[in-house]
């Protein structure tokens, strides 16, 4: 289980957000400017909130109270970001294996096998990042963010960087992840027809608050709302 | 054109080895300074960055002399390399070498400083949230994506080191064979009558090896960045 409360000022804005999920895949929904991003950097402990508490499955990631704030190195949230930062010296197989060396893990060749499929990557791990196509590039960002194997995946808008026809493309392939990976799953985005593809609970964000949470239903009630 | 005298191919020779080792000693130096220029925020910075430029601006003979006041063998310093590590600087190869990297520095760091400044601090963050601490994320990445400007620093710098003259001279003299590089010994030559002939041989050296060193340092620095841009 997932427990956050941070409180963060950014210049002009400021944010007090606090949610708890238990379900597999939450959607962290909202307009752009809503503090999305600002919010899952404090989760993965990139950005340091003011005040506040973040907690996975009973263990402390941050307390400002205990003053407990564990890096982003050791919290073991896999991160993919919405232009996919993968390391340009590097290719494919490298980034993929990355957060491997990096954990001190052993090479689990089916593992790796599996994402390589999930995500049909295979043809691409002689590559290097800055020959791929933007697709290519998040579906590697995904992997390489599977394979450092987290206990948590943020993904913050994936699809923003892609035109129509790539969204298409790698949806699937995201469905997949949620299904078939036993991981949770956080999705930041702002196309509700995207979030509810893939969430099955989601956190609406509006101005750094929570302006409504719960089943994704609560999508259509709230935007109905919005409409009325 | 190179029936250079003896004496001549020594102080080449010694050139090449006083640059070479001056740019790689100053190195790990450098890339420390450029560092905390590009990185820290801490009192003081601003006079670090004035120190470390100064060479490029203080008249060579006062940077020079400044050597000699604090690594000369009965200055406090001097004397505590030559007791603790056998190291002695006065009037010996290793201080024009220490000569050449002070002078060289100013470039050095600057080269490594921009390059580290343009470096996307979010591959930074996007290493750490993949398990990597400070020190593999500046190894495994500010390291390589820096690496055009490192190169291009100790180019320079070794460029730099080889057309050092006033600093040296003034520190460690202009002793054949142990401290008479490339410029002091075309300096000794056009001193003496008919010793221009081998004075333009020199010269001749020092451009070649110089373009030598630039366009090798232009293609290394155009390599490393097809790599990082994914050829």
């Amino acid at each position: 289980m997932l427990a956050v409360h941070v409180e963060k000022t950014l210049g002009e804005f400021s944010m007090n957000v606090a949610f708890t999920s238990e379900s597999r895949a939450t959607a962290l929904f909202g307009p752009s400017g809503a503090g999305k991003t600002s919010l899952i950097n404090m989760i993965a402990g990139l950005l340091r909130p003011d005040r506040g508490r973040v907690e996975i499955d009973g263990e402390v990631l941050f307390d400002s109270a205990a003053q407990i704030d564990m890096p982003a190195w050791r919290r073991r949230i896999g991160y993919v970001f919405q232009e996919g930062r993968l390391l340009p010296h590097f290719t494919v197989q490298h980034n993929l294996e990355y957060g491997r060396w990096m954990g001190g893990h052993k090479f689990d060749p089916a593992a790796f096998q599996h994402v390589v499929e999930l995500l049909d990557i295979g043809h691409l791990l002689d590559r290097r990042p800055g020959k791929l196509s933007g697709g290519e590039r998040q579906r590697i960002a995904v992997g390489r963010a599977l394979l450092m194997q987290p206990r948590l995946l943020l993904l913050d808008e994936p699809l923003a960087s892609l035109d129509t026809a790539r969204k298409r493309d790698i949806l699937p392939y995201l469905e997949r992840l949620r299904d078939e990976a036993r991981m949770p799953m956080i999705y930041v985005s702002h196309i509700a027809t995207e979030v509810k593809l893939i969430a099955s609970h989601v956190v609406w964000l509006d101005g750094g608050r929570v302006a409504t949470m719960g089943g994704i239903e609560r999508l259509d009630a709230a935007q109905v709302d919005m409409l009325a | 054109m190179f029936d250079l005298s003896p004496q001549d191919w020594t102080a080449v020779a010694l050139s090449l080895r006083v640059a070479a080792v001056s740019t790689v000693v100053a190195l790990p130096f450098g890339i420390i300074v450029a560092m905390l220029l590009a990185r820290g925020s801490f009192w003081g910075k601003s006079v670090l960055d004035a120190v470390v430029h100064l060479p490029l601006v203080l008249p060579p003979v006062v940077t020079g002399y400044l050597l000699l006041i604090s690594l000369g063998r009965k200055a406090p310093l001097g004397a505590f390399f030559a007791d603790h590590f056998g190291i002695v600087f006065s009037f010996r190869w290793t201080g024009a070498a220490v000569a050449c990297g002070v002078m060289a520095f100013p470039l050095l760091v600057r080269s490594i400083r921009l390059s580290i400044e343009a470096i996307d601090r979010r591959l930074e963050d996007a290493a750490s949230t993949l398990g990597a601490n400070r020190a593999w994320t500046f190894t495994t990445v500010t390291l390589p994506l820096a690496l055009p400007g490192i190169i291009a620093g100790m180019m320079l710098a070794f460029a730099r080191a080889l057309g050092e003259f006033g600093a040296t001279i003034t520190f460690v003299s202009n002793i054949p064979g142990e401290t008479q590089t490339i410029s002091a010994a075309i300096y000794s030559l056009i001193q003496v009558p008919g010793g221009d002939a081998d004075a333009l041989k020199l010269v001749v050296i020092s451009i070649v090896i110089c373009v030598a060193a630039l366009l090798a340092s232009e293609w290394l620095a155009k390599r490393a960045t097809a790599r990082l841009h994914g050829a």
